[in-house]
């Protein structure tokens, strides 16, 4: 073969080899096959820790109740027990050291997400004691009249 | 007595190798510790829900939200609501506005006035990544960005995805979007952070109706896996071959 012929082999050849020499330092060293199958395990090992590790925001009751005992205790004895704590009063991370005051809702229409009649025969929302959002409580909040950590009680 | 080098050296060889023997080799395994051994990851995440029981209240919505740092009024979620609402001529009326965040305060679906006296049934349906054995969205990733760990969540890999939107578009359930800050794509990932950690995902916690419970299917003492296993579960488009592992009590041949 003529030497006119072969050069651009060796360009191409000296591509391939700079992609390879590239690739050995952007690839991470564990990068590669994990578990059984190549289809769905092909993957950077470490990324599984970082996703292991991102930051919890919502506590539980059972972080609430350290300080919080007396609210807990009257929400755990009411009809309103499945709630959890940070459904209305936001999520507890950081609280109370970073953040002192937690966006607590005590809007109608969070009350409204259950209680709200839709008018339906049958399905989940006919299992709760629900009011006519176009006549009951003149839109006021809800809060106002009753006490919702425990809501068969009215507030003082 | 005699001892020729041959006996000598056969018994040195037998004592030695006794010798060598752990003392662990002789611990009897209990059914689960053999089960472990043989088959190495020992959880294997489901989910289960119930749509009996959702009220559409969308507190899982506002929870996901904000747990997984989701734009709060971007219009993508990780998981979302849907209201269905069968009337007596046959007709199904659909909506999950803003993915059920704000839940469903009010009966009008897209503007359009019902009369209760026509409706058949009503009831939601809580939609969340199936997480599934056969995943499309793993297969088409071209760069492995995307993958399933060892029990059985399909993660993202935010460092590596190159936002190019194939997995969006093989998803047959629609679970993944193309997270607006992130510049990437993004989905439900049953909280991986949390139960890592041994806490409940965060839609599951904020549930007030225990529509929404996490299950593991390889610990069969497990009472949510126990219901999957024994009660008349669904799974949604069971004819795609993904095998998903979202079961559903009561659902709607209606529920697409």
């Amino acid at each position: 073969m003529k030497w006119h012929v072969l050069r651009p082999l060796w360009v191409a050849i000296g591509i391939v080899a700079s992609i390879l020499i590239a690739r050995m330092f952007f690839v991470p060293d564990d990068f590669g096959v994990h578990g059984e199958s190549f289809t769905y395990g092909y993957y950077r090992l470490s990324n599984v820790q970082e996703w292991r590790d991102f930051p919890i925001k919502y506590q539980g009751r059972e972080y609430c109740i350290e300080c919080h005992e007396e609210n807990v205790q009257a929400l755990n004895s009411s009809p309103h027990v499945n709630i959890e704590c940070e459904n209305c009063h936001g999520p507890g991370a950081g609280h109370p050291d970073d953040v002192e005051h937690l966006p607590l809702n005590t809007s109608r229409e969070l009350c409204l997400r259950c209680h709200a009649d839709l008018d339906y025969p049958n399905g989940g929302r006919t299992l709760v004691p629900s009011i006519d959002n176009r006549r009951h409580g003149r839109r006021r909040d809800c809060v106002q009249c009753h006490y919702p950590h425990d809501p068969r009680e009215d507030v003082e | 007595m005699t001892c020729s080098r041959r006996d000598f050296l056969k018994g040195v060889m037998d004592r030695a190798l006794v010798a060598t023997l752990p003392v662990s080799a002789f611990v009897l395994l209990s059914n689960d510790e053999a089960r472990a051994a043989v088959e190495g990851s020992k959880v294997r995440w489901a989910f289960l829900v119930d749509t009996r029981t959702c009220t559409g209240c969308g507190l899982c919505v506002t929870a996901c939200k904000t747990e997984n740092e989701i734009p709060f009024d971007a219009p993508v979620t990780r998981t979302w609501v849907e209201r269905y609402v069968l009337t007596k001529d046959g007709e199904t009326h659909i909506d999950s506005p803003l993915g059920g965040r704000d839940g469903f305060i009010d009966d009008k679906i897209r503007d359009e006035e019902i009369d209760p006296e026509d409706i058949a049934k009503a009831f939601f349906v809580p939609k969340l990544c199936n997480q599934c054995d056969n995943p499309a969205c793993v297969q088409v990733c071209p760069v492995g960005a995307t993958y399933q760990t060892d029990d059985g969540v399909v993660l993202i890999d935010r460092d590596w995805c190159i936002g190019c939107g194939y997995c969006i578009m093989a998803c047959p359930y629609g679970v993944r979007f193309f997270h607006p800050e992130e510049r990437v794509a993004d989905k439900c990932n049953f909280c991986y952070h949390r139960i890592s950690n041994g806490m409940q995902p965060a839609c599951v916690e904020s549930c007030a109706f225990g529509a929404r419970q996490l299950a593991n299917l390889e610990d069969p003492d497990d009472p949510v896996t126990r219901i999957i296993m024994t009660e008349r579960v669904a799974v949604l488009k069971d004819e795609y071959g993904t095998n998903p592992n979202v079961f559903y009590l009561g659902l709607d041949a209606s529920v697409r």
